[in-house]
């Protein structure tokens, strides 16, 4: 049920996750500026406001606020959309750390009353990807890049590796 | 330093021949002429693959100057999976809020027509709690 992450190609995050509804409700969920700021948003961080205009061409803008009061905004353009199976956009951060804009592609399939959604985020360079992979930590769960930088310190410096 | 062993190791593991190389060396160590073999690859074609695997810490050559055996190293793929994992822990908090949105949606849907015998569930309780 939790969602699967998988890296397929150098520049590319794919999420896949079940949903218990029909792909016309998770579409609205993903589509629709009310039922969006109830939900999106991860660990922490949720959406103050959201500004969208739902067709092929049309832009959206995301503020989010997060733990520590932080600000947050995307933006981009839809690129398709085809309710209630596929969406997808672009998107840019206003502080982006990577270049160029990632394109988002998600994919609604219906299955017996539920949903199977593939998420696929693709970068424009393999940088910005592995980048976006350590946003989580940046965004503050230190602890755990500090047990990682451990990790890593033990691994590069000792002898006894073998497993 | 550690940013860009991680950079390394994801970059290593988005090639499948070098996946492949992985789940063999998963088996036990081999030379690269073990290695070759199956991939109906030349050995230096197989070296190259083998030193960005290296270059990521993933694989280790033997000391033995003339077989080389190659080893998998468990440390750095252990590592980039910890970091998928809080990835996907990064958005499956999310996700749980949709799951309680859409369940929300779903039973609205399935609510009786207006005027019927039953009242909106809010409606109920806020006569039950005298308004």
């Amino acid at each position: 049920m939790s969602v699967v992450v998988t890296t397929p190609s150098d520049r590319e995050i794919v999420l896949a996750r079940s949903f218990d509804a029909p792909p016309r409700l998770v579409f609205a969920a993903f589509t629709r500026p009310d039922l969006l700021t109830r939900w999106y948003g991860a660990r922490g961080w949720h959406l103050v406001s959201c500004d969208l205009d739902l067709r092929a061409g049309g832009a959206y803008r995301f503020v989010s606020r997060g733990p520590g009061g932080e600000r947050m905004a995307q933006s981009g353009v839809y690129r398709v959309v085809e309710p209630p199976r596929r969406l997808v956009l672009t998107e840019v951060f206003d502080d982006q750390s990577y270049p160029g804009e990632t394109v988002i592609t998600h994919d609604f399939a219906g299955r017996a009353g539920r949903t199977d959604l593939t998420t696929t985020v693709r970068y424009a360079t393999p940088q910005g990807r592995d980048r976006v992979l350590r946003y989580p930590m940046a965004r503050g769960v230190a602890e755990s890049f500090d047990r990682l930088d451990q990790l890593l310190t033990e691994g590069t410096n000792s002898d006894e590796l073998d497993s | 330093m550690a940013a860009d062993l991680l950079d390394a190791t994801f970059a290593a593991l988005a090639d499948p021949t070098r996946r492949a190389i992985l789940t063999r060396l998963a088996a036990g160590e081999a030379t690269v002429t073990e290695l070759a073999a199956p991939f109906h690859m030349s050995q230096p074609a197989i070296s190259k693959h083998l030193k960005v695997l290296e270059r990521a810490g993933l694989v280790s050559r033997g000391r033995d100057a003339q077989r080389r055996p190659c080893r998998l190293e468990a440390r750095p793929l252990k590592v980039a999976v910890d970091w998928l994992e809080t990835y996907r822990d990064y958005w499956e908090e999310s996700y749980q809020r949709l799951d309680a949105l859409l369940t929300e949606l779903r039973a609205g849907e399935q609510a009786p027509p207006a005027g019927g015998d039953v009242p909106p569930a809010g409606e109920q309780a806020r006569r039950e709690s005298g308004g």
